[in-house]
């Protein structure tokens, strides 16, 4: 039962920098959201900079992969994105093909570089 | 011909295939919307008309291992897909927590990450909200607001009627957080049979489905601009290594796109 439940240091970890950082934002979304009107500059501009920052996640594991990511080549890493925007373009936006053609191409690498 | 025969079909296979046929709802006047139950169940039906759900699934799987790996315990795992729920903010979590970083460098990088949060609520409550809504009756939909209920709402919410709303995104989201839980389990279980070329692809699922959901949900010029540029942005700005990178790239690649933007009404309207 004590490994299913860990040690409680790292629950409060788990509260103080993941559940918290989320949820104020949320909170906070839910508190000024009603004010905000839907075409307005100020929204503008905080959905484009939430869509860049966005950007920046993606960019994130893919240029400093965690985990098991990190044993793939970087140029492989690139390519397999690369690789599913292209199938995602031909395909008239299919997140599906995308996804599909960008795993794909880093399987195949790996597997080819042994 | 070939182009949309592959990519329809491919789709409509997987939705066949792992998720059922797709869901068709009843017309808004219809008899089966009649009360909260029902429609909460219309919701949950709905998880299984998504592809995103897939998507969901293996990203969870990977969020599992990960956890795993980095020796945090099956309930943290648990209370993490259930209490932060963002697959993105997991991760980073996870990653820098187990790389030996800070618990206030781990919590910044996952506070901005979790910004985007924010547009997304205020985006998502005009559709639900009705003319009676109370704040707290919505507190649960903030929490269940991630990027995949975010493109989901805007998809079926038109088909389902306004007094219905809350009840409708309330299943939905709970099947939503059911299939993560599941997989983050699952993944938990698994990790220590997993293969690292697996569990590498898994975790390039999460860039490659965000990627693509965001571009498909682009509408104009700028949230496209936004993404290019925030992507371009961000290797440049790890250089700077400030422990706020994506901020500086978010804030920097965003105000671009809005400028440009703004630049283009104006000279459309003169």
């Amino acid at each position: 039962m004590s490994d299913f439940i860990g040690d409680w240091h790292a629950l409060v970890v788990l509260l103080v920098a993941g559940v918290i950082p989320n949820q104020i934002w949320r909170l906070l979304g839910l508190w000024f959201g009603s004010g905000l009107d839907e075409g307005s500059d100020l929204l503008m501009w905080v959905k484009a900079v939430a869509t860049a920052i966005l950007a920046g996640v993606i960019a994130q594991i893919v240029v400093q992969p965690p985990g098991a990511l990190a044993s793939v080549p970087w140029g492989l890493r690139y390519g397999a994105i690369v690789a599913g925007l292209g199938a995602f373009l031909a395909t008239r936006r299919s997140i599906f093909a995308g996804v599909v053609c960008g795993e794909a191409v880093m399987l195949a690498g790996t597997w080819w570089l042994g | 011909m070939l182009q949309r025969l592959t990519a329809g079909g491919f789709e409509r296979l997987i939705a066949v295939r792992f998720a059922g046929p797709p869901v068709t709802f009843p017309p808004l006047d219809s008899l089966q919307w009649h009360g909260s139950l029902r429609a909460f169940g219309w919701g949950l039906r709905a998880t299984s008309a998504t592809i995103l759900s897939v998507v969901l699934f293996v990203t969870f799987i990977g969020i599992g291992a990960l956890a795993h790996d980095t020796h945090f315990s099956m309930l943290w795992a648990i209370l993490s897909t259930v209490l932060v729920w963002a697959g993105p903010a997991q991760i980073i979590l996870v990653s820098t927590l187990g790389s030996g970083q800070t618990i206030l460098q781990s919590a910044i990088a996952v506070t901005m990450s979790a910004i985007r949060l924010f547009p997304m609520v205020v985006a998502v409550l005009p559709l639900i909200r009705g003319p009676k809504t109370r704040r707290r009756h919505l507190v649960l939909i903030a929490h269940f607001t991630a990027v995949t209920l975010w493109v989901e709402c805007y998809r079926f919410l038109p088909h389902v009627p306004r007094e219905r709303r809350i009840a409708f995104v309330h299943g939905l989201g709970t099947g939503l957080m059911g299939v993560a839980l599941v997989a983050t389990i699952i993944g938990y279980l698994l990790a220590a049979n997993l293969s690292q070329t697996f569990g590498a692809a898994v975790l390039l699922l999460t860039p490659l489905a965000f990627l693509f959901s965001t571009l498909r949900n682009a509408k104009e010029l700028a949230d496209v601009l936004a993404l290019g540029l925030g992507l371009v942005l961000y290797p440049l700005a790890a250089r700077l290594n400030s422990g706020v990178d994506i901020l500086v790239s978010g804030v920097g690649a965003g105000t671009l796109a809005f400028a440009v933007h703004k630049w283009r009404e104006r000279r459309e309207a003169a």
